[in-house]
């Protein structure tokens, strides 16, 4: 009997926050929507930016692309800041094992020069694009609306970072840690003719202050590209060429790519559906990216993938933004 | 080919610093349009030293671990029903204080370093940013998820987010924040990296987190140490970005010195609410305000000052009033909110004469002269069925936005009062602090959503004061607000202790 | 000269971590408060990856430290053998 009535005391006068409340119902809210929804400030600013006068801060109107709800988003992974973490933590596990297992076993050594010299020419150089991945995530971070995205946004831009890093571990374990790989790559991106498109389209994404035309530039036209080109293709033909174990300081980049794909693909998906003037917004903003990008890229990808590769990696884009509802006009056409 | 192993210093500059490149194709200025704006000059980024080094394979992996503890600990916490462990429920309104103002500070603190994190030129500085704005983002969500399973037994967390942008005593931490991100990169640097961060934020993580583990509050004390091991790398980028500033050229000096004079003064009026959560509503007390300010702020501020004044940097403005009103904030704090309980979403109560004797003997100089008198009169009208409440609405500091209640510090007895003259309109502050503050920027302050104006002027959903308070601060009133005494919360908290009130038998035996 | 200081949540792993600070600093004071460790030293504390290897037994990287940190005063430097925190007046 005591025991009950202590039972009956203990219950739950109420099953969750108000905010999720309102939006999912009165029961029990998981951890991704009570630490995800509703949380951001919306009203009541003090004071206008020194920096954007004209706006308030956190401003929906720093992108041109408009949602009645920009709640209406949800991260298939549903990830909060500890289950992020916890996802990359397991993916970093196995990337340093593969890293120790490649240094330990000097399998630098049975690498060709012609092969180190072709992954410094043409992988290598990409820490860079990465990191203007991760300003331009940033920027979605910083400046757009609502957590659901603004943290994906987050942790897709430290995500490149640290993809950065592992492309200059990969450079560290075939110099030795010596670093001259670095500089050779480094040098490549400042110089060789074949990355100037691709530097060239970092630099101007760069100054492009519309955070969600950004997420189309970086996220969905860049990156589908660049992954496909040199995580698949130039994957394959490493591996091919006696440069198979490569792939195994790779993977990581491989399974963030299939992870952040995801994220991706429901971002485009949700907003399209929205209205038609976002599909139109996104669908101009595709066609310029992919008509500036497959320019840009053609060059290197030639030389990492061979001749097709370029018309490839193009495919692979039409086909996932045609599954996300965006369908480009040059594709169509 | 023997690999040469790579010190922690070299392998941080090839991972980190050498990712950056020299532009060709657009314009470093428009790339990075904000770093000129405030007047401070950096001649050379690449001077930037990041103390940590810390690359993204070692954040993932230590904070993975860290969150792994953190969250076993939460589900422990809801499995066993820990809430009923705490001292008293009385215990539980500190961190109802703290979900509604605290938390969306650190939302705001992960927003605002993420744009920095996005702006400053250097990729050392930026990416440092980057990294607090996602420890920040932990620490808002880590905070909802402790405070989840409080929010199911008690009233007044249900609502925080909302509250947050609306309710007249949130806009004190609200407008702190929003002051500091509307300013420049390099303001809101020195505002939240080092005034807030390395000067005060151990006044409020430190002693409060370890006062709710002596009241048994496992959660609270769990996610407030692990966000206190994030807290580590944010003071330390704090105290770098000072220094970097400092060093690159002398005409930063004096700009940084009225930066830390005005967040000073400004954190220094915010944690006003922290002394009254040290002082008052923490049952079994660790250490007092006055202790707490002696110990974070006299001896540790005053080691960082020393160290600084190499650069020509000295102890912020008005840091001697504020070590005058150590003896006094949390009194005058708790009977601000004591008077307004009526209108806010946590109970207050007068303290029992145990807490009375222990306030006397930390405040020998000024409780029983000042204080207590006061207290023990409205604990009599308490007693008699009078309990009192404020009916008027206060009067706001334009700058902090605190009802006017702190007084002169050479008569405690008398209220401070500033005023200024803007473009016509006066303008009133509780402080000279404060006042200086509005005096230099002034077209800043009139700004204010200053929430009293914003009742009179209609723009909180209706005139009476309970139309405000239910349905625009979206409060349940007579449960969310009031007394501690005769509150749903002290109900059930005696239930679940089996503790009976004596109204309570009387009734029964009736 | 200027006290610097670290906190340390009070846990197993900080014992071994404050066992070694003892040995390296052995003019540091150790102040035991609820849930946590200060501890405190005249200009400068060491925190060195050797001395808290010896008292643990296994391999421990400096930036585990960060795990059970709780607060700390003082200009900081971390290598792969310490951290350090100085002042320098």
């Amino acid at each position: 009997m005591t025991i009950e009535i202590k039972t009956a005391t203990l219950s739950t006068i109420r099953n969750t926050y108000e905010h999720t409340r309102r939006r999912f119902g009165d029961k029990p809210a998981s951890r991704y929507q009570e630490a995800s929804y509703d949380i951001a400030p919306e009203n009541n600013f003090h004071y206008r930016p020194l920096w954007e006068p004209e706006k308030f801060l956190n401003d929906k109107t720093r992108t041109a692309i408009v949602m009645e709800d920009w709640y209406v988003y949800k991260d298939p992974r549903q990830f909060y800041y500890g289950t992020y973490v916890q996802a990359r933590a397991k993916l970093q596990e196995v990337a340093e094992a593969n890293y120790s297992f490649f240094a330990k076993r000097k399998l630098a050594d049975g690498l060709s020069d012609e092969i180190k010299e072709h992954v410094t020419r043409c992988l290598l150089p990409l820490r860079h694009m990465e990191l203007a991945a991760n300003m331009n995530n940033l920027s979605g971070c910083a400046y757009g609306t609502a957590t659901v995205l603004t943290q994906a946004f987050l942790y897709n831009g430290m995500d490149r970072l640290g993809i950065a890093q592992y492309l200059s571990r990969i450079g560290l374990l075939l110099d030795g840690n010596s670093g001259a790989s670095l500089a050779t790559a480094k040098d490549y991106w400042m110089t060789d003719p074949v990355w100037q498109g691709v530097r060239r389209y970092a630099e101007n994404s760069l100054v492009v202050r519309d955070w969600f035309e950004l997420f189309v530039a970086q996220n969905v036209v860049m990156d589908t590209l660049v992954y496909d080109l040199f995580y698949r293709q130039y994957d394959k033909k490493l591996s091919a060429e006696g440069g198979a174990d490569i792939a195994m300081l790779t993977e990581f980049m491989q399974e963030w790519y299939r992870d952040s794909c995801r994220w991706v693909d429901s971002v485009l998906k949700t907003t399209a559906a929205e209205s038609d003037a976002n599909r139109e917004l996104l669908v101009q903003w595709v066609d310029a990216y992919r008509e500036k990008a497959a320019v840009d890229l053609a060059p290197v990808a030639e030389i990492a993938a061979g001749e097709d590769a370029m018309a490839e990696a193009l495919a692979a884009l039409d086909k996932r933004l045609q599954k996300s509802g965006v369908i480009s006009r040059a594709a169509a056409a | 080919m023997t690999a040469t192993k790579l010190n922690l210093k070299d392998r941080y500059r090839l991972l980190t610093r050498d990712l950056d490149w020299e532009y060709s194709y657009q314009n470093r200025k428009d790339v990075f349009p904000m770093e000129e704006f405030e007047g401070i000059k950096i001649t050379d980024w690449s001077k930037w030293e990041d103390p940590f080094r810390l690359t993204m394979d070692a954040y993932w992996k230590y904070q993975a671990e860290k969150e792994k503890k953190l969250y076993a600990i939460f589900d422990a916490f809801a499995q066993n029903n820990g809430q009923q462990n705490v001292k008293d429920a009385r215990y539980v309104n500190a961190i109802k204080l703290f979900l509604t103002g605290v938390s969306p500070l650190e939302y705001q603190a992960y927003n605002g370093f993420a744009h920095v994190g996005r702006q400053f030129g250097g990729v050392g500085a930026r990416v440092a940013c980057q990294m607090q704005s996602l420890d920040e983002l932990r620490h808002v969500q880590t905070q909802i998820h402790a405070m989840s399973h409080y929010n199911k037994h008690f009233d007044g967390f249900q609502d925080f987010a909302h509250m947050h942008d609306r309710v007249w005593y949130l806009s004190v931490p609200k407008s702190f924040f929003d002051d500091a991100r509307s300013a420049g990169p390099f303001e809101f640097m020195v505002a939240i990296g080092f005034s807030f961060e390395y000067v005060l934020t151990n006044l409020l993580f430190v002693p409060f987190m370890s006062g709710a583990a002596y009241n048994g509050d496992m959660a609270t004390v769990t996610f407030g140490f692990s966000a206190q091991s994030d807290e580590a790398r944010h003071m330390t980028l704090g105290l770098e970005i000072i220094k970097f500033l400092l060093e690159q050229h002398p005409d930063n000096v004096p700009i940084v010195q009225r930066w830390i004079n005005k967040w000073f003064w400004r954190g220094t009026r915010m944690l006003a609410l922290v002394s009254m959560m040290m002082d008052y509503m923490l049952p079994n007390r660790v250490m007092s305000w006055k202790e707490a300010w002696e110990v974070y702020f006299e001896e540790a501020g005053g080691a960082l000052f020393k160290d600084l004044a190499r650069y020509g940097i000295e102890m912020p403005a008005y840091a001697g009033t504020a070590i005058a009103e150590k003896e006094h904030l949390s009194h005058q704090t708790w009977s601000i909110f004591y008077n307004y309980t009526h209108a806010a979403a946590f109970h207050t109560w007068m303290p029992d004469e145990r807490e009375m004797d222990w306030l006397s003997e930390k405040y020998p100089n000024t409780f029983d002269k000042y204080y207590r008198p006061r207290f023990e009169h409205w604990r009599e009208m308490e007693r008699a069925g009078e309990r009192f409440y404020n009916p008027t609405l206060p009067m706001l500091c334009q700058t902090c936005q605190i009802p006017m209640g702190f007084t002169e510090m050479n008569d405690p007895t008398l209220v401070s009062y500033r005023q200024s003259v803007y473009k016509g309109e006066r303008f009133n502050f509780c402080s000279d602090g404060c006042k200086d503050i509005f005096d230099h920027e002034p077209e800043k302050y009139v700004q204010s959503w200053l929430p009293v104006h914003q009742i009179y002027q209609g723009n909180c959903g209706g005139a009476d004061v309970e139309t405000v308070l239910k349905d625009y601060y979206k409060m349940n009133l007579g449960v969310d607000n009031m007394d501690y005494r005769g509150s749903p919360d002290e109900q059930r908290w005696k239930q679940w202790h089996n503790l009976q009130s004596a109204e309570d038998k009387l009734k029964k035996a009736s | 000269m200027s006290k610097v200081y670290i906190a340390l949540q009070d846990n197993e792993e900080s014992h071994y971590i404050v066992e070694a600070i003892e040995e390296d600093n052995p003019d540091a004071t150790v102040i035991y408060q609820p849930a946590m460790i200060r501890i405190e030293n005249e200009g400068f504390l060491a925190v060195k990856r050797e001395t808290v290897e010896e008292k643990m037994g296994r391999d421990w990287e400096v930036q585990a430290l960060h795990v059970n940190l709780i607060t700390l005063g003082g200009n900081v430097d971390e290598t792969d053998d310490a951290l350090t925190l100085t002042w320098n007046q």
